[in-house]
């Protein structure tokens, strides 16, 4: 998978017209051209670079930046902490939620609270998540006062809580980009297993309402949904980089629109490959989670 | 189709009527700078007032769904051939050619698109063009898994095979007797493939990479919206209203449609 996405992503931007190669288009003397091609290795085919490259990032070398010349692994690194942060709130703020409100529109289906629900569900979805993020800042820093707008921390003081104070409203925003999902997910997979016989005999039985939801209902429910939010992930990802942006958050996606805005291509490179490895590895935590929930499954 | 469908379907339509007669009828361009009037709140002359540059916000916004949805629906289109194609050949050619190409669509789908995405307006450069290109390229996905799905049902149908013997060529076979079958998942594809352009089309031109100024897109407008939060707030309501009213109409089409069209999923 790493492989794919580094693959797709190497040779498009190498192959492309206006690709690195246009360098060649800037007034430069003869000589200068010819250094700057052989610094960059464009004097040679482009498999042998891919190989080349490859080589160099399985030892963590990602090649320089073509803007600040550091190396692209030293500029992600930096970096990577702030977008697992707020990516994991995030997540976590969906799970927390989604889950809870799933069940329950399952439990009270076709409910007015269930209609309330699914259709705050279905904006959620439709909202833009830079607007969104706009509209919160415009009611909690510019009228309430309450949240700061921008930044990982506040300037004075670099505390836990400060840093807590900075990261609510972009996690926040950042979670509607999955939460609805969460949600409905969770919703039609607890309303498949309300059918089920087990969960009719739970019930005559005679076990408290309360036992039959949290033992048979909501942990069978969860066995799909844990598998979907592993597909949310790159979702999560693209959420970020827009998020990112509107809060001034100093990320992976705001560093991946500066090599985007610059046509910085070993850094953009190293960026969709260190965000296809999060899902990668995101997939293989599911995975894991997965035979824990569901003991059917074992892992071969 | 549900009530809230056919209200979605009446918004729409009403926001394309807008987008089509509108601006001829709101007839000052949404070009024209007047720094001087800049930030005004609303008034006789500018109704939803007007930008940082004194542009008139009621015909950005008139002008900008045109563009909007233009690459939304040029995107589906774009997202839609290639889906059928992938999906329709990977089907009924089976064998090698159709573990490849779904390989390569599992893999399509689990890369971030959206850095993929920045990789290919990097070296592209942003414009409409690229847009369109940009957000076909990464959601056909679902459309070829689709088609696939309905192709491999219905490749050894009776009427299929009978259509087949009587020499019908491959191309024409798929076109005139197996995807016609498909016709309502598309529709429904489609739908929801033109909330997810427009969504993502404005968070593009919302970060700069995607409809360039002066040309008007409602992504765009947020852009410099942002800006001026704390003077001039309404510049960045009326832009983000418009695109979760459409998107949102979009949507409930679409799920109108599969409750319509499709009896299993409706429980």
């Amino acid at each position: 998978m790493i492989v794919f996405a580094s693959a797709l992503t190497f040779f498009f931007v190498n192959l492309a017209p206006g690709g690195p190669a246009s360098v060649m288009r800037f007034d430069v003397t003869a000589e200068q051209r010819e250094a700057l091609i052989k610094r960059m290795g464009l004097d040679r085919p482009v498999t042998q670079r891919y190989v080349e490259w490859v080589a160099g990032a399985v030892r963590g070398d990602l090649g320089s930046s073509l803007l600040t010349d550091e190396p692209v692994a030293q500029r992600i690194g930096e970096r990577l902490p702030n977008t697992l942060t707020l990516a994991g709130a995030a997540l976590v703020l969906s799970i927390g939620i989604g889950i809870p409100i799933g069940l329950i529109q399952a439990l009270r289906r076709e409910s007015a609270l269930d209609h309330v629900l699914s259709l705050l569900s279905a904006t959620g979805l439709a909202v833009p998540v830079f607007w969104l993020g706009i509209v919160l800042i415009l009611i909690f820093a510019v009228s309430l006062r309450v949240l700061p707008s921008a930044g990982v921390t506040g300037i004075a003081a670099d505390t836990i809580a400060e840093r807590l104070r900075h990261l609510v409203l972009p996690a926040v925003v950042l979670a509607t980009t999955v939460l609805p999902t969460v949600v409905r997910f969770m919703r039609s997979a607890a309303i498949e297993v309300l059918h089920e016989d087990y969960i009719r005999t739970a019930a005559s039985k005679g076990l408290a309402p309360r036992v039959v939801v949290t033992r048979h209902v909501l942990r069978n429910a969860l066995i799909p949904v844990v598998s979907a939010i592993g597909a949310l992930v790159p979702r999560l990802l693209g959420g970020a980089v827009v998020t990112e942006q509107v809060f001034s958050w100093p990320g992976l996606g705001r560093l991946a629109l500066e090599a985007a805005q610059g046509r910085d291509y070993p850094l953009i490179i190293g960026l969709t490959v260190v965000a296809a490895s999060i899902a990668v590895v995101t997939t293989l935590i599911v995975d894991i989670a997965y035979t824990r929930i569901d003991p059917r499954v074992r892992l071969g | 189709m549900t009530r809230i469908g056919y209200a979605a379907l009446a918004t729409l339509s009403v926001i394309a009527l807008l987008a089509l007669v509108g601006p001829l009828f709101w007839t000052i361009p949404p070009e024209t700078t007047n720094p001087a009037q800049g930030l005004a709140v609303s008034s006789a002359a500018h109704p939803l007032g007007t930008d940082e540059l004194g542009r008139d916000v009621l015909s950005r916004l008139l002008h900008g769904s045109r563009v909007t949805l233009l690459v939304g629906v040029a995107a589906m289109l774009a997202a839609l051939s290639i889906g059928v194609i992938v999906g329709a050949i990977a089907a009924f050619r089976g064998g090698w050619l159709d573990a490849l190409l779904m390989r390569f669509t599992d893999g399509m789908l689990a890369v971030p698109a959206f850095f993929f995405i920045l990789v290919v307006i990097t070296v592209l450069g942003p414009g409409v063009g690229t847009l369109v290109v940009v957000i076909g390229a990464l959601s056909w996905m679902p459309v070829a898994r689709v088609v696939y799905g309905e192709t491999l049902r219905w490749k050894n149908a009776e009427f299929v095979v009978a259509a087949a013997s009587l020499g019908v060529p491959a191309p024409r076979l798929l076109a005139r007797h197996i995807l016609p079958q498909a016709i309502p998942s598309l529709v429904v594809s489609a739908t929801l493939g033109v909330a997810f352009a427009i969504l993502t089309e404005s968070a593009l031109s919302y970060l700069g990479l995607g409809v360039q100024p002066p040309l008007p897109s409602w992504g765009n407008m947020l852009q410099r919206a942002q800006q001026y939060v704390f003077t001039a707030p309404a510049l960045a309501i009326y832009p983000g209203l418009a695109i979760t009213a459409v998107v949102l109409a979009f949507n409930f089409v679409g799920d109108g449609l599969r409750d319509a069209l499709d009896p299993r999923s409706r429980r």
